[in-house]
C-alpha cells in the first residue's frame, strides 16, 4: 500500500481512489482523533488569550480577563483590549476558520492536493472587485466586504462553469486549469487598472498583503453570517466528499448525489473564501497548508480533515498575527506575510518528511 | 523567400488534412510514402502503410506547424519594427537595418525597436522551453514555472533592489535590475531544488516545494511594496507584470548567450525527457538514467526561466500556455521547438498589441499575455473536455 501511494504521489496527477481505511495516519483511532481535536481547541483558546495580551502595549493576563469581565473605560489597558484586540482576534478566528475549511473542501472537491483559493480564481475575483471599487471611489471597509464577496462568487462560478463544461464534467485538472486561466485573466485586468492609476495602486498594495489589524467588530459582524452558512455547508459535505473521493461512478453507485454535492461544496467555498478575503485581504497559504497537516494527522476521512482544518487554521492565523506583532516592534508585520513565511517551511517539511497524504 | 515557404506549407497542410479526414482512401498515395505501392500481401501492406503514414504525417505536421509559427514570428517581427509612434515604412526599416537609413530611422529601429523585438523573441522562446520541460517532467500542465516559484525569486530581488535603491539614494535602472533578478531567481531556484531533493528528485515534490517557496517570496514582495515609495511601487509593478519596454542590446546579449548554452543541451535531453514521460520504471527499463536526466532537465529549464525573468520580468502565462498550445497544434505530447516558437510568437505579438492598443500609453507585455493567454487556454480546455480527455 505504501509503495502504491508513493507511485501515485510521484505521478502528480490526482490519485486514483484508494480505500481510506488502508492508509496510515498519526491518529489512527476515532477516540485519539477526538482527543487530538480537543487539544487543538484548547490550544486555540490559549492563543486567543495570548492574542489579547501581546502587542506593542503588553497587557497582563489578569488585566485581560478583567477587561473582558469588568470593563472599565478609564483604564487604557482595558480600552486597548476591548476596542482593538478583541475585534482583531475575532476577525483572525473567523478568517482562519473560513480559509481552513475552504481549503479542505476545495482539495476534496477537486481531488487536487494543490487546490487553493489562489489557484481556483477566487482570490483574484475578490481582488479585482476591490480594485474596481477603489477605482470608482468606493473604498470603505463595509463596501469592500461586499465587493470581495461578489467578486469571489462570480469568479468561482465562472471557473466552475468553464471547468465542468463537456462530457467529462468537473475533473480536477479541468477545474484547476480553468482556475489558473481565469486567475491570469483577472490579474491582467487588475494590473491594468492599477498601472493606469497610481492612487489605486497606493491603496491596493496595503490591502494585498492581508491583515487583520484595524478591523472593528462591524467587519466581523458583516462576514459572520456568510462564514456561518459556508461552514455549515462545508462540515455537512464531509461524508459526500468521502464518497466523491472514490470517483464519480463509484460515488453514484453508492447513492451519493454527485452533482448536488459539488454545487453545495462549491457554494461553501465561495462563501468562506469570499468572506475571509473580504475581512482580511488575500491571505495565501493557509487554505493550502492546513488541510495537508490535518490530513497527515487524521487520515483521509474528510469529516475529520474538515474538523481539524477548522481548528488548526485559526491556530496558524492567530499565532502568525501574534508573532507579527512581536518580531517587528514597535511596528508590526501583517498576518498574511507571517503566515506565508512561517507556513512555507512547515509545508516544505511536510512534503519532505513523508509521502503526502493523497486527497 | 517568405512566399515560397508559405506556398509549400499550405500545400503540405492540405495534403495532410485530406489524409487525416479520409484515412481509408488510397493509403500510400502521399508523396512521402511512395514505397507502399510495391506488391505484397494486401493487409500487411495496409498496416505498414498506416504505420508509416502515421509517423510521417506526425513529423510532417510538426514541421509544417513549426514553419507556420516561424512565419508568424517573422511577420510579427517585421510589423513590430514598422509600427509605433514614429511610423516607418518597411523599406526605411530595411534600409536602417543595413545601415543606410536616416539618423532618425537608425535610432528608432537600431536602438529602440530592434533590440526590443529580439528580446521579446528570445524571452518568449526561453519561457516556452522552460514551461514545456517542467510540464512534461511533472506530467501536469499546472507545473509551469509561474506556479512553482522560479520567477518569485527574481521578483523579490528586483523589487528589493528598487526599494533599497531609493533608501540609499541610488539610481536603479534595468542594468541593475537584470543581474539582481537573475541572482534572485538563481538563489530561489537552488533553494527549491535542494529542498525538493531527497533520494532523487520527484517532479511532484518539486512542484509542491516550489509553490511553498513562491508563497513565501511573494509575501515578502508584497511587504516590500508596502514599504516602497509609490513611484518605486509603480515601477516594481510594471517590472513584475513583465515588460520588454526599453530593453537594449545588453539584454539581448545576456539572453542570447544563455540560450546558446541551454538550447543545445535541451535538444540533447529531449529524448530522455520523452522517455521519462512514460514513467520512471519504463524509462529505466529502456536504459535511461532517470535521476541524472531529470536533474539535468530541471537545471536547464530553470536556467531558461530565470534568465528570461531577469531580462523581462515574470511575463504572465507564456511558460504556462506555450507548451499546451504547441502540443495541440502539433498533436504529439512533447514538442520542444514548436513550444519555443509559440512562446516567441506570443510575446512578440502581445508586445506589439501592448504598445499600440492604448497608445500613447504603453502597457507592459505581461498584461496582454495574460488577457490573450487565458481565453486561449480556456478554449483548449473546453475542446479537450468535449473530446472527453483533459490535460
Amino acid at each position: 500500500m505504501a509503495t502504491a501511494s508513493t507511485v501515485q504521489a510521484r505521478d502528480g496527477a490526482p490519485s486514483p481512489p484508494t480505500r481510506p481505511a488502508a492508509r496510515r495516519s498519526a491518529l489512527a483511532s476515532a477516540p485519539s482523533r477526538l482527543v487530538g481535536l480537543l487539544l487543538a481547541v484548547a490550544g486555540l483558546g490559549l492563543l486567543c488569550l495570548l492574542s489579547l495580551a501581546v502587542g506593542s502595549r503588553p497587557v497582563a493576563l489578569p488585566d485581560v480577563v478583567a477587561a473582558l469581565t469588568a470593563f472599565d473605560p478609564g483604564q487604557e489597558d482595558h480600552v486597548v483590549v476591548v476596542s482593538l484586540r478583541v475585534p482583531r482576534t475575532l476577525v483572525a478566528l473567523l478568517v482562519g476558520l473560513g480559509l481552513g475549511l475552504a481549503g479542505a473542501v476545495m482539495q476534496g472537491l477537486t481531488r487536487n492536493p494543490l487546490a487553493d483559493p489562489g489557484i481556483l480564481g477566487v482570490s483574484a475575483g475578490a481582488a479585482l472587485a476591490v480594485v474596481v471599487g477603489i477605482t470608482v471611489g468606493v473604498s470603505t471597509l463595509g463596501a469592500q466586504v461586499w465587493l470581495a464577496l461578489a467578486g469571489a462568487a462570480v469568479a468561482s462560478a465562472v471557473v466552475y462553469a468553464l471547468g465542468s463544461t463537456g462530457r467529462s464534467g468537473a475533473t480536477p485538472v479541468a477545474l484547476a486549469l480553468a482556475g489558473a486561466a481565469v486567475t491570469a485573466f483577472l490579474v491582467s485586468v487588475t494590473t491594468t487598472l492599477l498601472l493606469l492609476d497610481s492612487a489605486t495602486l497606493d491603496q491596493y498594495r496595503f490591502w494585498a498583503v492581508g491583515h487583520v489589524a484595524g478591523r472593528d467588530l462591524s467587519v466581523a459582524a458583516q462576514v459572520a453570517p456568510f462564514l456561518a452558512v459556508g461552514a455549515v455547508l462545508a462540515l455537512a459535505s464531509g461524508r459526500a466528499l468521502n464518497a466523491l473521493a472514490l470517483g464519480d461512478d463509484v460515488a453514484r453507485s453508492l447513492g451519493a448525489r454527485v452533482g448536488l454535492t459539488r454545487v453545495a461544496a462549491a457554494l461553501s467555498v465561495v462563501l468562506l473564501v469570499g468572506a475571509a478575503t473580504a475581512a482580511a485581504g488575500p491571505i495565501a497559504f493557509v487554505g493550502l497548508t492546513v488541510p495537508h497537516v490535518a490530513r497527515a494527522l487524521t487520515g483521509p476521512d474528510h469529516r475529520w480533515v474538515l474538523a481539524y482544518s477548522a481548528v488548526l487554521a485559526p491556530v496558524l492565523l492567530l499565532a502568525a498575527d501574534v508573532l507579527g506583532r512581536v518580531v517587528a516592534r514597535p511596528g508590526e508585520l501583517q498576518v498574511g506575510i507571517v503566515t506565508a513565511v512561517v507556513g512555507a517551511p512547515v509545508f516544505i517539511a511536510l512534503v519532505r518528511r513523508r509521502t503526502l497524504a493523497q486527497v | 523567400m517568405t512566399t515560397t515557404t508559405s506556398t509549400t506549407t499550405t500545400a503540405t497542410t492540405s495534403r495532410h488534412a485530406s489524409v487525416r479526414t479520409a484515412p481509408a482512401v488510397a493509403p500510400g498515395t502521399g508523396p512521402t510514402s511512395p514505397s507502399t505501392t510495391t506488391p505484397g500481401p494486401e493487409q500487411l501492406a495496409a498496416v505498414v502503410a498506416a504505420v508509416r503514414r502515421g509517423r510521417t504525417t506526425g513529423r510532417a505536421r510538426a514541421v509544417v506547424v513549426g514553419l507556420l509559427l516561424l512565419l508568424g514570428c517573422v511577420v510579427t517581427f517585421a510589423a513590430s519594427l514598422v509600427v509605433g509612434e514614429f511610423a516607418l515604412p518597411l523599406r526605411e526599416v530595411a534600409l536602417a537595418l543595413v545601415g543606410r537609413g536616416g539618423d532618425d530611422a537608425a535610432f528608432v529601429v537600431g536602438t529602440l525597436r530592434l533590440p526590443r523585438a529580439v528580446t521579446a523573441v528570445l524571452v518568449g522562446a526561453a519561457f516556452g522551453l522552460g514551461g514545456i520541460v517542467f510540464q512534461s517532467l511533472a506530467r501536469n500542465p499546472l507545473a509551469s514555472p509561474d506556479v512553482i516559484g522560479v520567477s518569485a525569486g527574481s521578483t523579490v530581488a528586483a523589487v528589493g533592489v528598487l526599494v533599497a535603491g531609493t533608501a540609499f539614494g541610488v539610481q536603479v535602472d534595468q542594468a541593475l535590475l537584470t543581474p539582481a533578478a537573475f541572482v534572485g531567481g538563481l538563489l530561489a531556484t537552488t533553494a527549491i531544488y535542494l529542498l525538493a531533493w531527497r533520494r532523487g528528485l520527484s517532479a511532484y515534490r518539486l512542484v509542491l516545494v516550489g509553490i511553498a517557496v513562491a508563497a513565501m517570496l511573494n509575501a515578502v514582495t508584497s511587504y516590500l511594496l508596502t514599504r516602497a515609495e509609490i513611484t518605486d511601487a509603480q515601477r516594481a509593478f510594471v517590472w513584475l507584470t513583465g515588460s520588454v519596454n526599453g530593453r537594449g542590446w545588453d539584454d539581448v546579449r545576456v539572453m542570447a548567450l544563455a540560450l546558446v548554452v541551454l538550447v543545445p543541451l535541451l535538444l540533447v535531453l529531449a529524448s530522455p525527457l520523452r522517455t521519462l514521460q512514460l514513467g520512471d520504471d519504463t524509462a529505466r527499463g529502456v536504459g535511461v538514467r532517470v535521476e541524472p536526466s531529470r536533474a539535468a532537465l530541471v537545471v536547464v529549464a530553470l536556467g531558461c526561466v530565470s534568465v528570461a525573468t531577469a531580462v523581462a520580468g515574470p511575463v504572465a502565462f507564456v511558460a504556462f500556455v506555450a507548451g499546451p498550445v504547441a502540443r495541440r497544434l502539433v498533436g504529439t505530447p512533447l514538442t520542444v521547438v514548436p513550444a519555443a516558437l509559440t512562446g516567441a510568437l506570443l510575446v512578440l505579438l502581445s508586445d506589439l498589441v501592448a504598445r499600440t492598443a492604448l497608445a500613447p500609453t504603453e502597457l507592459p507585455v505581461g498584461i496582454v499575455t495574460g488577457l490573450v493567454g487565458a481565453p486561449y487556454l480556456l478554449w483548449l480546455l473546453t475542446r479537450a473536455n468535449r473530446l472527453g480527455r483533459t490535460g
